[in-house]
């Protein structure tokens, strides 16, 4: 190692340092100390002032600019050095007494930073903004913003879906455009790996309706229809709905969350700038894929569905599994299962869509991806169930 | 007159990564006052030194003194004082993006001491005004800046409480070399004017000669300090391609060009 030695334009800095430190002892034994003798109409200070002495020197600063006094001494005779923050503070409120009216006189040596905080104000660099809220009350900005927040939003959305279709018309084209490896990963990632806590969720929660049920049909020595609920239950309503929510909680944050980092990453330009249609090579894949694994996800929480009930009854009801085949032939019509399935994809499209449109309306900050995430997933939830009340509604009028 | 105080001692600092030594027994001091410049190659571990002293990583061996005290063997709350004595700035910026400028250089004085709104509010103006910002900048988001503006409003929440050492990591990078000079500039300035002890991590050959007292090369996990000059003139292979390579040529060049007329 070289030994290090001063540099000789670095002495002026060095015989500072090492008067400063003279000076820290004996601050040290001191300590900062500001008062102001309301009486005499003075403020000593004394000591070193640092950053952290400004909490005290404001206190006595407030003392001050209550009294306002009209002739004001400033008693430096004792002071040491000052940090430039508490020197900045310290020089406001000076002026402001001045600016009032009080007449202002030091005593002792002007401190070594007062050349430069006069050089700082004295630059031209235009004025503070206002604080918030001082202009207009608070909740009639909120409103404001909220609604043009809104209209926006509705905006993007339909450009979204303008966009969105117009591409997907135009790759439905090409097997190239529509880039099938990227639809297989989509598929992966959100189906298979899926797969086990769909199952789990299936099946527990069947077999928590066939419980309920078995115990609310036995007094009426009608616990066979324990089989009917469940199948009727799981393949029309619960498996397809459960997927749904779970999949918008667990894929439909992931799409958000994927998009939003890229557009914060500037991977979306990226992508445009190089002649990629960022609908076609990120949205499409993932609606595609989800629309695929969805209903796919669906068949295995049905027959994990199927299975927590067979099981229940089994044990609970003491039904011989062949028994439960019997009823459940005869329980469940031929459109039962297709009932379920057929809005599996129509929620896949609609979790997809919201997940990838408010991804791609992250800009700017980290906080606006995870607001954006928590409203894709709240959206989408909420989007699966009231479309499955309108699926309600429209096979009760066609008899499905 | 008595040797003075070096602000930081480095002293035989060995960082391992696996079996991949990074730093083998690198010590150096930094003085009160002057610009101390680290340079290395790309992976040379400037990053990692520069974590190491800044305690946010504890070294494999070997020890790191800040204003006499050992911060390699302090505990949590101590270092959270030595590091109230920091001032540092990163290489993007690292600016909270979910605030305003404003709240940005507010949050680390409002974690430490407690002062009214319009005491915050002063300190803000006092801020941008020594980096050179518009004072409407305090109410933008840090997206809505320049590359430059974020260099500058980064400093700006370094210098918050006023610290007596600041870290700056590539602070002209990415600049065009009329910001990057101003920024050597304002470097300069406010080292003069607040005497503060600067240490930073640069590629830049022109902050390098600029603004740096000596320099420190990081190569084969040893460092070699010297006064740029120094530097300029050691034998050692990397370094004689650092600054005699096409880049550096050019620049060394213009200077032997600037001294001979």
């Amino acid at each position: 190692m070289k030994r290090c030695r001063p540099v000789p334009d670095l002495r002026a800095g060095i015989e500072y340092e090492q008067a400063r430190r003279g000076r820290e002892v004996a601050a040290e034994l001191m300590g900062f100390t500001v008062e102001y003798d309301a009486a005499a109409a003075c403020l000593r200070l004394g000591g070193d002032c640092r950053m952290a002495d400004a909490p005290t020197l404001e206190r006595e600063l407030r003392a001050l600019r209550n009294a306002g006094p009209s002739k004001l001494t400033v008693d430096f005779a004792s002071a040491g050095e000052f940090d430039i923050g508490p020197a900045w503070l310290l020089q406001r409120a000076l002026a402001e007494c001045q600016a009032a009216g009080s007449r202002i006189e030091s005593v002792g040596p002007t401190p070594e930073h007062a050349h430069f905080l006069q050089e700082l104000t004295e630059r031209d660099v235009g004025s503070m903004p206002p604080p918030e809220g001082e202009a207009r009350p608070a909740w009639l900005v909120g409103f404001g913003k909220g609604i043009v927040e809104r209209v926006s939003s509705w905006y993007e959305a339909l450009t979204f879906g303008g966009e969105l279709t117009v591409t997907a018309a135009a790759a439905w084209t090409s097997v190239k455009r529509l880039r099938i490896p990227s639809i297989v990963r989509h598929v992966y990632e959100t189906g298979l790996q899926a797969i086990p806590v769909v199952a789990v969720i299936a099946f527990l929660i069947s077999v928590i309706s066939a419980y309920i049920g078995a115990q609310q049909l036995q007094p009426f020595g009608a616990e066979i229809f324990t089989v009917d609920l469940v199948a009727i239950g799981v393949l029309r309503e619960l498996g397809v709905l459960l997927t749904a929510i779970m999949v918008a909680g667990r894929t439909g944050s992931a799409f958000a969350a994927e998009l939003g980092v890229m557009k914060l990453n500037d991977e979306v330009d990226a992508l445009e700038s190089m002649g990629m249609n960022p609908y076609e090579v990120l949205v499409l894949p993932r609606v595609l894929g989800l629309v695929i694994s969805l209903p796919l996800l669906t068949v295995v929480a049905d027959m994990m569905g199927l299975a927590g009930g067979a099981m229940l009854t089994t044990y609970l009801l003491e039904l011989p599994f062949s028994q439960f085949v019997m009823r459940l032939e005869s329980a469940v019509g031929e459109t039962t299962f297709w009932a379920g399935m057929v809005k599996a994809p129509v929620f896949g499209l609609l979790i997809a869509l919201t997940g990838t449109l408010r991804g791609l309306q992250v800009r700017e900050s980290s906080r606006e991806l995870g607001r954006l995430t928590t409203v894709a997933v709240v959206q989408s939830i909420f989007l699966v169930i009231f479309a499955d009340a309108l699926f309600a509604i429209f096979f009760l009028e066609i008899d499905f | 007159m008595p040797d003075p105080q070096p602000v930081i001692r480095v002293r035989d600092i060995v960082n391992r990564f696996g079996t991949q030594v990074v730093h083998d027994g690198v010590s150096f001091d930094v003085m009160p006052g002057e610009i101390f410049g680290i340079v290395g190659g790309s992976g040379s571990g400037k990053s990692v030194l520069l974590k190491t002293i800044l305690g946010l990583r504890k070294p494999n061996s070997g020890t790191v003194e800040v204003e006499g005290r050992e911060i390699t063997a302090m505990g949590e709350r101590e270092l959270r004082e030595v590091k109230r004595r920091y001032g540092v700035t990163f290489q993007h910026g690292a600016l909270f993006t979910s605030l305003t400028i404003a709240e940005n250089l507010t949050l680390p004085v409002a974690e430490a001491m407690e002062l009214a709104e319009s005491s915050y509010r002063d300190l803000v103006e006092l801020r941008l005004r020594m980096v050179g910002l518009p004072l409407p900048t305090a109410a933008k988001n840090p997206a809505q800046l320049s590359g430059g503006m974020v260099k500058r409003a980064s400093l700006a929440r370094a210098l918050a409480l006023d610290p007596a050492v600041l870290f700056l990591d590539e602070p002209t990078a990415g600049l065009d070399p009329i910001a990057a000079a101003e920024f050597d500039e304002l470097v300069l300035y406010l080292r003069e004017t607040l005497r503060l002890t600067v240490v930073m991590v640069t590629h830049d050959l022109d902050t390098l000669t600029r603004t740096c007292d000596r320099v420190a090369v990081l190569v084969d996990g040893k460092v070699i300090v010297d006064t740029l000059e120094g530097i300029v003139a050691n034998p050692h292979p990397w370094i004689r391609e650092y600054f005699h390579g096409p880049r550096g040529r050019a620049i060394v060049a213009a200077e032997d060009r600037a001294s001979g007329a």
